[in-house]
């Protein structure tokens, strides 16, 4: 399924999506299998896999550590391309990576690689807008997804060129910083969703982690809420691992659908 | 204005920092030729820098390698480098800007301390991120800093040198920037710093074509400077860029040997060897294995430890204007040595390695009759760190 469709099928049920994130072969490759399947048991809408990068300065020690455990597991994009196709999953798969791994692999392969995998999108944290050319036209003519983030920081100009180029779903940062579970959903969220005017389904993220915060976003107008550090924790804790991500994923979902 | 430079350059980064780089481009090109901000940074690099640097006529070494050397002597500026040139500049424009707090990043702490000075000179909050490995290996440094009110943070993620303080910089400022300016201390990273930071090093090179034209009435047949991100080596040879008959050679740190094992090359010489890629918020050349995932590098000198190298240096070489070398740890170390019982001046084990590749290639032939060395540091800040190697410690 591809990111359009599921989006248009949640529409139709006047629901929200859950979107979670957890890198690819973190603790093991073996491990990655049964926590895609928790978290889709657990009410996830799509699933989002990062493929490691040995410098990924978008992101909180949380998914910094996550990388570094892949890494040193022995992740690497021929086996990230191999396990995401082992996968059996129906839900859409996104890619979330660094424009080095993307570049050094070549582009159009890597789309294709992509394709070939079952990945419907491409999430890359430090390509933006202007520098995206190559990777959006290969993108387009292949039907892959090309997502962009959008930050409480972009201006009014800034998100009209955005908007022109992503697809898929738009990725609201909902505070400055980088990527990590926080207490406080900032007020930013709201006033960012409102200045975002699109059809393009808008998700929301960094620093969600409970089902009451999802909940607010929701209520604020998001339609979908992306959730990563506090997956990635669970994992990282090694404790009970599908069980909590299932719980989690569920106690989210819960509250996206209590949203007014 | 063009963000790049040949096919390398660009700004590869976070969405949250693309307007704080739009804002730092306005303010550069409304400040940098504003006669009040040109006042004061002329002020600072005179007074407070203690510009110009002398163009030293090393007599001894141009006696024994039978060419005419000469020093530019950046090892003489206020904390004993030529990165306070670029500091300064930056500061200011922060401060103009309207900007309270300054984060950087350093290898050696030739940079954190530059920034230290003149953050407290100016009254920022500033805050240095340093690889936990260069904490240990610049513990003076670490203390001048702190001396003057600046907070260093070791690093402890990656390989704990350079490229993690980068790393960690860049999240500070993606979290922080409404009121900090990330103050990069070499020609790396997004537009517009590799232009910002080349223009305020340049400061070396137009001093150089004045004063080489005072001594020797021409300009030089070669000019050689270390490089790890580049900027003492884009500062003096930038001026000169459009002077085809002067030679510009690239010296990067050749480490233990040029082979790369599967997590790290045993060198850092990314112009030389390294490939086609991006590295924080750049295409460059850069010190990657088969799936670009970034190598660590390794240098004597930590100033010189990095994966990458400025754009502009990266354009240069491809376009044939300058000529990537390289000088191993052992070679560098002679040359610190040799330097030091000369001509009575230590040098920093950075520009040790541009002393070692003329002492490698001057019998040659192939750097003429007149040559001026970039000498970018002096090498107090070094000595702990041969004394353990004389000891036979490792690096």
């Amino acid at each position: 399924m591809n990111i359009p469709d599921k989006f248009s099928e949640l529409r139709a049920r006047d629901e929200s999506a859950l979107i979670a994130y957890v890198c690819a072969g973190d603790p093991t490759q073996d491990a990655t299998e049964g926590i895609v399947q928790a978290l889709i048991r657990g009410g996830a809408d799509i699933v989002e896999l990062g493929l490691p990068f040995s410098d990924p300065v978008a992101d909180g020690p949380t998914i910094q550590a996550a990388s570094g455990r892949a890494l040193s597991a022995g992740m690497n994009p021929d086996r990230y391309f191999e396990l995401v196709k082992s996968l059996d999953v129906d839900v859409p798969l996104v890619c979330m990576t660094y424009y080095n791994l993307i570049f050094k692999r070549g582009i159009e392969k890597f789309v294709l690689d992509c394709i070939d995998s079952g990945i419907s999108g491409i999430i890359v944290p430090d390509l933006p807008v202007e520098e995206s050319e190559e990777l959006a036209e290969c993108c387009t003519r292949n039907d892959v997804d090309l997502i962009f983030l959008i930050a409480p920081t972009t201006s009014v100009d800034r998100i009209d060129m955005i908007l022109e180029h992503g697809s898929g779903f738009m990725y609201l940062v909902s505070r400055v910083g980088v990527t990590g579970a926080r207490s406080d959903v900032a007020e930013s969220t709201s006033k960012l969703l409102s200045r975002v005017k699109t059809d393009i389904p808008k998700a929301v993220g960094f620093g969600i982690s409970t089902g009451k915060q999802a909940k607010e976003v929701v209520e604020d107008g998001a339609d979908g809420v992306i959730v990563g550090s506090a997956f990635v924790d669970i994992i990282a804790s090694g404790k009970d691992v599908n069980a909590r991500l299932e719980a989690l994923a569920k106690e989210l979902k819960d509250g996206i659908l209590l949203a007014k | 204005m063009t963000t790049s430079y040949g096919k390398y350059g660009g700004q590869f980064v976070p969405e949250i920092l693309m307007p704080a780089l739009a804002e730092l481009e306005e303010g550069y090109q409304r400040y940098k030729d504003d006669p009040e901000f040109l006042k004061e940074l002329d002020f600072y690099l005179k007074d407070f820098a203690g510009r110009e640097t002398p163009l030293y006529f090393a007599k001894n070494l141009s006696k024994k390698y039978g060419t005419r050397i000469y020093l530019k002597r950046e090892d003489l500026v206020h904390g004993g480098a030529h990165k306070l040139n670029n500091t300064i500049g930056q500061g200011l424009l922060a401060k103009y800007m309207g900007k309270t707090r300054i984060v950087a990043e350093t290898g050696a702490g030739q940079h954190g301390t530059a920034t230290a000075m003149i953050g407290a000179n100016l009254g920022f909050d500033t805050v240095v991120y340093m690889g936990a490995k260069d904490v240990e290996r610049q513990l003076m440094n670490v203390y001048r800093m702190k001396l003057m009110g600046t907070v260093v943070h070791a690093v402890e993620s990656g390989s704990k040198t350079l490229k993690d303080a980068i790393n960690e910089a860049l999240r500070d400022w993606v979290t922080n920037v409404e009121n900090t300016h990330y103050l990069i201390g070499s020609v790396v990273g997004p537009h517009p710093y590799p232009m910002i930071v080349r223009d305020f090093q340049s400061v070396i090179g137009n001093e150089v074509k004045e004063q080489i034209m005072e001594k020797e009435g021409r300009y030089p047949d070669s000019i050689v400077a270390c490089t790890g991100g580049g900027s003492n080596a884009m500062g003096i040879f930038y001026p000169f860029v459009e002077e085809k008959d002067v030679k510009l050679f690239a010296v990067e740190a050749g480490g233990s040997g040029m082979a790369t094992t599967e997590h790290a090359a045993l060198h850092s010489a990314s112009l030389s060897v390294g490939e086609e890629g991006v590295l924080h918020g750049a295409r460059t050349r850069i010190l990657q294995d088969k799936y670009g995932q970034i190598l660590e590098s390794h240098s004597i000198s930590a100033g010189l430890d990095y994966s990458g190298v400025g754009p502009e240096l990266a354009y240069l070489a491809d376009i044939g204007r300058l000529t990537p070398c390289h000088a191993n740890d052992d070679e560098a170390l002679e040359a610190f040595h040799e330097l030091s019982r000369m001509e009575g001046i230590i040098p920093a084990l950075e520009s040790s390695h541009a002393l070692a590749y003329v002492m490698k290639a001057a019998q040659s032939g192939e750097l003429g009759n007149l040559v001026v060395i970039n000498l970018s540091g002096r090498g107090d800040k070094d000595l702990e760190t041969v004394i353990n190697l004389e000891k036979g410690g490792k690096l």
